[in-house]
């Protein structure tokens, strides 16, 4: 990773600025050209790097008030095959083999969102139903602490040339 | 929320034009002006339903390392240890939720060192006991649009 590319996502983590041309702007910011950034924007996307570049909803505000992670014990064998009958459902966001802990047998998380708790239930029932994993439970907020984008670098460290 | 602003949201959640004047395309695309496709984004950031509009990187491929952590905390301290879990700048959700580990946050790092160190650093600051760190095993799914 070269400097100016942790410039430039220093830069766009925080989001853009909200004006007509944001790009301008934001390649302003980092002494660079807009057709510079723009192309390594696209290369970005080109490669995975940049995973989706757009509006990052709150779901709450857009209608989906309700979230709960289920936690899924799932055999070692049909994770595979669960993680992708999962990830079907429109209404799980993230799904991830993650591993067992101490008094916590579950290895298969889903964040399932909904409308109400039994709109999620009915989600994780239907899960439930297609994979033949009975051994789950749902998880909900009950308080949100934090949620922000993620920060990769910090500006002014490690920045030097 | 009306229809434009339905299929303005649907248009930029996966695909906002990476361009000089991407409201001008917003706008041509919706027929509407570019001046109106940006004041339309603006009311929906001030509302609160968009966060903001950017890239979304894949933490991996930048080298970061990311987990999971579940934590048991004593229900009269949960409060005080999500503000010490909170302040550092690398963690990104932090939530309580209703299970015998009632404290879920999720970090990323730079590399595995520094996110070992900042685990220790937080179980010891906030007087965490009972604490396991829980990084992906295989990634089925990440958080793609939703249909509105």
């Amino acid at each position: 990773m070269t400097t100016k590319q942790r410039k430039i996502i220093c830069a766009l983590q925080g989001g853009l600025p909200l004006c007509e041309e944001p790009f301008h702007e934001v390649a302003r910011q980092i002494g660079i050209s807009v057709d510079e950034l723009i192309k390594q924007i696209a290369l970005w996307k080109q490669d995975g790097t940049i995973r989706r570049f757009g509006a990052v909803l709150n779901h709450r505000r857009a209608g989906f008030e309700t979230n709960a992670m289920a936690v899924w014990n799932v055999p070692d064998e049909q994770v595979e095959s669960f993680g992708r009958a999962a990830a079907k459902f429109s209404a799980v966001s993230h799904c991830y083999e993650r591993p067992r802990f101490e008094g916590f047998n579950y290895n298969v998380y889903t964040m399932i969102h909904g409308t109400c708790r039994s709109d999620c239930e009915q989600t994780a029932r239907a899960i439930s139903e297609l994979t033949a994993i009975s051994d789950y439970r749902l998880l909900y907020t009950t308080a949100e602490f934090k949620k922000t984008s993620p920060k990769y670098f910090y500006e002014g460290l490690g920045d030097n040339p | 929320m009306d229809e434009i602003d339905r299929k303005l949201l649907n248009i930029i959640q996966s695909d906002f034009p990476i361009a000089q004047r991407p409201y001008e395309i917003l706008g041509n695309r919706l027929g509407i002006s570019a001046q109106e496709a940006l004041a339309r984004v603006g009311a929906l950031i001030e509302s609160g339903i968009v966060r903001r509009i950017g890239p979304s990187f894949d933490s991996q491929r930048l080298g970061h390392v990311s987990a999971l952590v579940a934590a048991k905390v004593p229900t009269e301290y949960l409060e005080q240890v999500a503000a010490v879990v909170s302040s550092y700048p690398q963690v990104t959700h932090n939530y309580g939720r209703d299970c015998e580990y009632n404290l879920w946050f999720t970090l990323i790092c730079e590399n595995q060192e520094q996110l070992e160190r900042v685990l220790q650093e937080i179980k010891h600051k906030a007087g965490i006991e009972e604490m396991a760190c829980l990084p992906a095993k295989r990634v089925f799914k990440i958080q793609v649009d939703f249909a509105l």
